[in-house]
């Protein structure tokens, strides 16, 4: 119990204590501890890496152990990740050896990340743009208020990054330059936009100010798993 | 007649796919360039790094993946370019994995192509990637050498001349963060500007570009947001430094073919509309399957 409960909590008691302290008090003993606690974060994201992968080893070899649906895709997965995995660690074709750079021009990593993750990346966000111009054919309708006052704001953004909305309203005189599609397209991003955005920003970090201090007073406990 | 438009409510999307495809591909076929307007939130980076006396130390960092590259590239080669250009020294680093060779293609076009005489080390660093997210902006404010021991290369910082001066993350001039997600922009801006009090400028894509707005001007000096962002910056350079033109226009180029989309989905926009009034308000046909 003390082991699996109330030592995890007393560890995250203190480091919660500690590091809202820090940003009040940046002097010594509490600037050193961020600093300490921030290397030990950073030493623990690196182990991520491991587990990350190891769960992606758990999760494809199951699949392709029991055949489910899409196995094949586990397999090119798992191959992909073996693949460049060895590439990398090995440093195969680099040309630098062991002293090169990983990301060395040549070296099959580098062919890998080049030729396959760079373009099929590349091809995933591109599809996103056929995805759009389909959706605002079909789904950009003025049904009501706020879908019409939501479509004439998009209309006004659309317009307003390009050059197309300067010189549809360049002919403006400098006194009606507030209403011109750039000034527009500026003030619902930075008003707006803006207002709503911290808004939501505020309510999140309440938010965020609550649940921190329910996790170091040990009231939410939910991260330990269990109960 | 209002059949006629209410049929069009039900357009082949295939129709939609190639007229897309077509608007991108025969504005690239043309080079077809518009003028680029510097926009203020735009011109606050560009002013800034401007005003730095030479040798001020600016951290250019690369927190994003190929698939924004179109985006986000030509504001980091961009600022890369300026900053070397003025004599600032220029420190390049990333917080995601997919951020090196980014890097690397900066040092490609920019450096190699532009500035073949200046030095690694002395006048600019590649610090690599380093994992840890946030925690590395964190680490970063209180022992820089700690966050990033050593450069790309693996050469301890301790023995790169332009690191001696770099203690902390306060001891920068400028951030420039240039970044797709988390940790980004505002992970630069909430873990190191606002701490250590170094002025941080940024660099987004298009959709995210509105979630920044709430920290600008006060805790965001200025933000590039998407191609058009990165159009004014270069924009802005290509006006003070016109011997750029040749090499720093790539985001102004690609300007041409964003924009000829941007107007085909206006008009998507409006004669969907027009196909739904004309059907009198009928039960909107989403994701009809043809």
């Amino acid at each position: 119990m003390f082991f699996r409960i109330w030592l995890p909590v007393i560890v995250t008691s203190i480091v919660g204590i500690v590091l809202v302290t820090a940003l009040y008090v940046p002097h010594d003993p509490f600037g050193k501890l961020n600093g300490d606690f921030s290397e030990y974060f950073n030493i623990i994201a690196a182990f991520a890496f491991i587990l990350g992968a190891g769960n992606l080893f758990k999760i494809h070899l199951d699949k392709i152990y029991r055949k489910t649906k899409g196995w094949l895709f586990s397999v090119v997965t798992v191959a992909g990740f073996l693949i460049t995995l060895v590439a990398g660690l090995l440093k195969l074709g680099n040309t630098g050896g062991w002293e090169g750079d990983v990301v060395q021009p040549g070296s099959w990593f580098a062919i890998a990340y080049d030729s396959m993750f760079t373009p099929l990346q590349a091809t995933m966000f591109s599809i996103l743009a056929f995805f759009v111009a389909s959706a605002s054919y079909r789904a950009f309708r003025a049904k009501n208020t706020e879908a019409t006052l939501l479509l004439a704001a998009a209309l006004i953004i659309l317009l307003g990054r390009t050059f197309v909305g300067y010189w549809m309203t360049a002919w403006m005189p400098d006194s009606l330059e507030f209403l011109t599609i750039p000034a527009l397209s500026n003030w619902i991003m930075s008003v707006v936009n803006q207002a709503g955005q911290r808004a939501i920003l505020i309510g999140i970090g309440l938010g965020v100010i609550s649940t921190s201090l329910k996790v170091i007073l040990g009231i939410e406990r939910s991260y330990l798993g269990g109960e | 007649m209002a059949s006629g438009l209410a049929k069009l409510g039900n357009l082949d999307r295939r129709i939609i796919y190639l007229l897309i495809a077509l608007a991108v591909v025969i504005p690239l076929l043309l080079k077809l360039v518009f003028p680029s307007i510097t926009t203020p939130i735009v011109q606050n980076i560009f002013d800034e790094v401007e005003a730095l006396p030479p040798r001020s130390k600016v951290l250019l960092t690369a927190d994003y993946g190929p698939s924004t590259v179109p985006e986000n590239q030509p504001m980091l080669e961009a600022v890369a370019r300026h900053c070397l250009h003025k004599g600032l020294r220029l420190y390049v680093a990333t917080i995601w994995a997919t951020g090196p060779p980014m890097i690397e293609n900066m040092s490609e076009n920019v450096i190699q192509r532009d500035f073949p005489d200046i030095v690694q080390g002395t006048e600019w660093v590649n610090l690599g990637y380093k994992a840890g997210n946030q925690g590395v902006i964190n680490s970063a404010y209180s022992d820089f050498h700690n966050a990033f021991p050593t450069d790309a290369r693996g050469n301890a910082v301790g023995s790169i001349p332009m690191m001696a001066e770099i203690k902390r993350l306060e001891d920068f001039d400028l951030i420039v963060a240039i970044g797709s997600g988390f940790p980004g922009v505002k992970e630069w801006i909430q873990f190191g500007g606002d701490p250590s009090g170094v002025p941080v400028a940024g660099g987004v894509t298009a959709v995210e570009a509105p979630l920044l707005y709430p920290y600008y001007p006060g805790q965001l000096l200025g933000l590039m947001g998407g191609l058009q962002g990165a159009a004014e910056y270069e924009a802005a350079l290509v006006t003070a430094y016109p011997q750029f033109e040749e090499t720093s226009t790539q985001a102004i180029q690609n300007m041409g073919p964003q924009t000829v989309a941007h107007l085909l989905i206006i008009t998507f926009i409006l004669v969907g509309n027009i196909a739904y009034f004309a059907a009198g308000r009928e039960k909107p046909r989403l994701g009809v399957n043809r």
